[in-house]
């Protein structure tokens, strides 16, 4: 067993290791537990043109490598791994990778969230064979290609518009008559003389499971219900995300969608457990969000650390 | 990208490589441009000394050797392709964790 730690974070997103930098400067030497996807979501853009401070924007895998060496730089340790187990009902919380157990006085969780799928087996099936979540990942693979880009929020119009550099054409997939996606998203795809729209329409099945790749899209207008298949050689899915909390399941408080509730700022239902970024956030969503609630996380830390708990009792802070 | 238990595989030598090893050969399909495909390289060096004489580890690059990718209708990377007496054994599309693909890798040594 690891000697006992201060602050453990789940996670090195914006969150995660923003709350990295900010408990690292608090002297509190953090351990990021990095986890699978490490990076976070960023890993998978390209240009990211809200980041304030970049007036040309900044290359999303680049922006989370000078976070990364900021928090390190302040004493950060950051650990390649994925956390297998949580244990949060006695303090000191116990913490385990599939190699090692680690305990820890406060817990920030910062997991994040994951593209969600439509939930059909031929997706599944298909994954790696023409079905993405990461356009960038895989765009490269569709040169000359006509594509699908299912969804209709920002996600899915910077994945149509990333992938017309690619594709011989793009067909957005959208369940509604109207983009979810912010204004300026919007302008940009409808400008775009590669993209076309199929409203009220879902995609029912992706051939073809036989051959190994993929074929078509079988659509289907959800007002006439009239069905169609659209040949096409890749099917990219951006449907939103599901938050990352499987392992806190029965834990921590959660809503109906499995997002960590927070209360006065980063706290979770169980003291010393703060979250922080899309693990707790299905509204703003961004990586300055996350970042700045991952601040908010450190310094929920420390106070509770230093014993000055504003919403707890003394007896609970001993427990 | 790749580490001195790595070999670096191309669409000349995949064929010889792959048929003519009496090891399993994992192969580590990647590109310069793929962040999960940089998270999943150290993975696979550490895999490549783990079973270093047992299993023969090995990368290739999908930008320079585009016609082994196309072989296997590879559509995404990072993935990793696990071939056993030149025969296609398993395959893991995108990132996985050690534990998992120590438990595949394992089937076949």
């Amino acid at each position: 067993m690891a000697s006992l730690r201060n602050v453990i974070i789940i996670g090195s997103g914006p969150a995660g290791l923003t709350a990295g930098l900010y408990a690292a400067r608090a002297n509190l030497k953090p351990l990021v537990i990095e986890g699978l996807e490490a990076g976070g979501q960023l890993m998978m853009t390209t240009l990211v043109e809200n980041w304030p401070g970049h007036r040309n924007g900044v290359i999303g895998p680049e922006l989370m490598a000078e976070i990364r060496a900021q928090a390190e730089r302040f004493g950060a340790e950051i650990l390649r791994g994925d956390v297998t187990d949580v244990d949060l009902s006695s303090h000191p919380f116990t913490i385990a990778t599939s190699e090692e157990r680690y305990t820890s006085r406060t817990l920030i969780v910062a997991t994040g969230a994951s593209a969600r799928l439509l939930g059909l087996p031929s997706e599944r099936t298909l994954m790696g064979h023409g079905v993405s979540t990461c356009a960038t990942c895989d765009g490269y693979f569709f040169r000359g290609k006509p594509i699908a880009v299912v969804g209709g929020g920002d996600t899915a119009m910077e994945e149509a518009i990333f992938l017309t550099r690619f594709a011989s054409h793009v067909t957005v997939v959208h369940r509604r008559d109207t983009l979810r996606a912010s204004k300026i998203m919007q302008d940009k795809a409808f400008a775009n003389a590669k993209i076309a729209f199929e409203w009220n329409t879902a995609i029912e099945e992706i051939k073809d499971t036989g051959k190994g790749e993929v074929t078509a899209a079988v659509l289907s207008n959800l007002k006439t219900g009239e069905q169609k298949e659209l040949p096409v050689e890749g099917v990219f899915i951006a449907i939103g995300h599901t938050p990352n909390t499987s392992l806190f399941r029965g834990k921590l408080e959660m809503d109906a969608n499995g997002y960590l509730i927070t209360h006065d700022g980063t706290r979770t239902s169980v003291p010393g457990v703060f979250a922080a970024g899309d693990v707790q956030d299905h509204v703003y969503r961004q990586a300055i969000t996350a970042a700045g609630s991952g601040c908010m996380a450190a310094i929920d830390a420390e106070k509770y650390l230093e014993g000055v708990p504003q919403h707890l009792g003394e007896a609970e802070l001993h427990a | 990208m790749a580490s001195e238990n790595v070999q670096t595989l191309t669409d000349a030598n995949f064929e010889s490589t792959v048929n003519h090893t009496p090891q399993p050969v994992l192969v580590d399909f990647w590109a310069e441009w793929c962040g999960p495909c940089r998270r999943l390289a150290p993975t696979v060096d550490e895999l490549a000394k783990d079973y270093n004489g047992r299993v023969v580890v090995a990368k290739m690059n999908v930008d320079e050797n585009p016609a082994t990718p196309m072989r296997f209708s590879i559509r995404g990377i990072p993935t990793l392709l696990l071939f056993k007496g030149g025969q296609l054994v398993e395959q893991v599309v995108g990132l996985a964790d050690k534990d998992s693909l120590k438990k595949l890798i394992d089937k076949h040594v």
